[in-house]
């Protein structure tokens, strides 16, 4: 049986996770399957051990960040998270979303980074305190569909925080 | 990735960009967003007091096919009854504007505001029917 990324790392199946515990375990297992340590193995050996480093890059990828943590839980669980097709946020979730999008609009034309910096800090807020929901709704609550929900609020957040350190990173050229 | 002449022309040209009061009983809102990659529209129409669409006004943030999907529902909207406004399908924005595949969720999303434009209207209009 394949294990899932949660048990490659030899950590629980849940949203909270020990991030020094995945950094310490995924460079244990980098060392392990290092290609030096197969010059003279089998080439089924060092197959093996070419697959598991690929495993083992995609899962701490996955595990470290919160929001492609929290999907791929859910995928554990079954649960889709429909950030393809899903469109209905709630009014005043997508109301924010726009006012945001908005400000981002003006301080860039203003050429206006302390603007954006603010509103980089309040995605980072906004971000933490789904994380926060996250570990209640899937830790706590096991309720599957507000986690789903929040996944897909994270996926805004997410895309916003990136096109605001982008224009950030713009301004400053 | 190559845009198609009509999705540039919508997209340098959009039409009927803008709000409506969203407070005004003949005003239906809909409001849709696209995790997938942060888009977000907002789609506004205005029937007159036979039912028809007179005006529509949409407001979108995200990728050029996304404006653009928006922009032609709005044209399409206009003198339509509302049942009519909920049949039009994504697949046909799609080939009106020769969205590629990747890009096909753009219409998915624009049909959805129509939807829920439509629901948001025929809403109050109900509302106003049990109070009257």
């Amino acid at each position: 049986m394949l294990k899932n990324h949660f048990e490659l790392f030899g950590l629980p199946v849940r949203f909270a996770i020990d991030l020094d515990m995945l950094d310490q375990h995924f460079r244990k297992i980098q060392s392990e399957v290092h290609p030096d340590r197969f010059v003279t193995s089998t080439p089924a050996e060092r197959l093996r051990s070419m697959q598991l480093a690929t495993q083992a890059n995609e899962a701490y990828q996955t595990l470290k960040h919160a929001t492609s943590r929290a999907r791929y839980l859910l995928k554990i669980r079954g649960i889709d998270t429909q950030e393809e097709s899903n469109t209905a946020m709630p009014p005043d979730f997508l109301m924010l979303q726009m006012e945001w999008r908005e400000a981002i609009e003006e301080a860039e034309d203003a050429g206006d980074v302390d603007a954006l910096d603010h509103l980089l800090h309040q995605m980072r807020q906004q971000a933490k305190a789904l994380h926060e929901a996250l570990h209640v709704a899937l830790d706590e609550q096991q309720d599957d569909s507000a986690a789903a929900e929040i996944v897909r609020k994270l996926s805004f957040i997410d895309k916003m925080r990136s096109d605001i350190e982008q224009t950030i990173a713009k301004l400053e050229d | 990735m190559a845009y198609s002449d009509k999705v540039l022309d919508h997209y340098e040209n959009p039409r009927n960009v803008g709000s409506l009061d969203k407070n005004d009983p003949q005003v239906g809102t809909g409001m849709v967003g696209a995790p997938a990659c942060g888009d977000v529209m907002k789609l506004q129409i205005k029937v007159n007091e036979q039912g028809i669409i007179e005006d529509a006004k949409f407001k979108t943030y995200g990728c050029g096919s996304a404006i653009a999907s928006s922009s032609l529902v709005t044209e399409w909207l206009k003198g339509k009854s509302l049942d009519q406004a909920a049949e039009i399908k994504n697949s046909a924005i799609a080939e009106e504007l020769a969205l590629p595949p990747v890009k096909i969720h753009c219409s998915v999303l624009a049909e959805d505001a129509i939807k829920a434009a439509v629901a948001d209207l025929q809403s109050k209009q109900t509302g106003k029917k049990e109070a009257a």
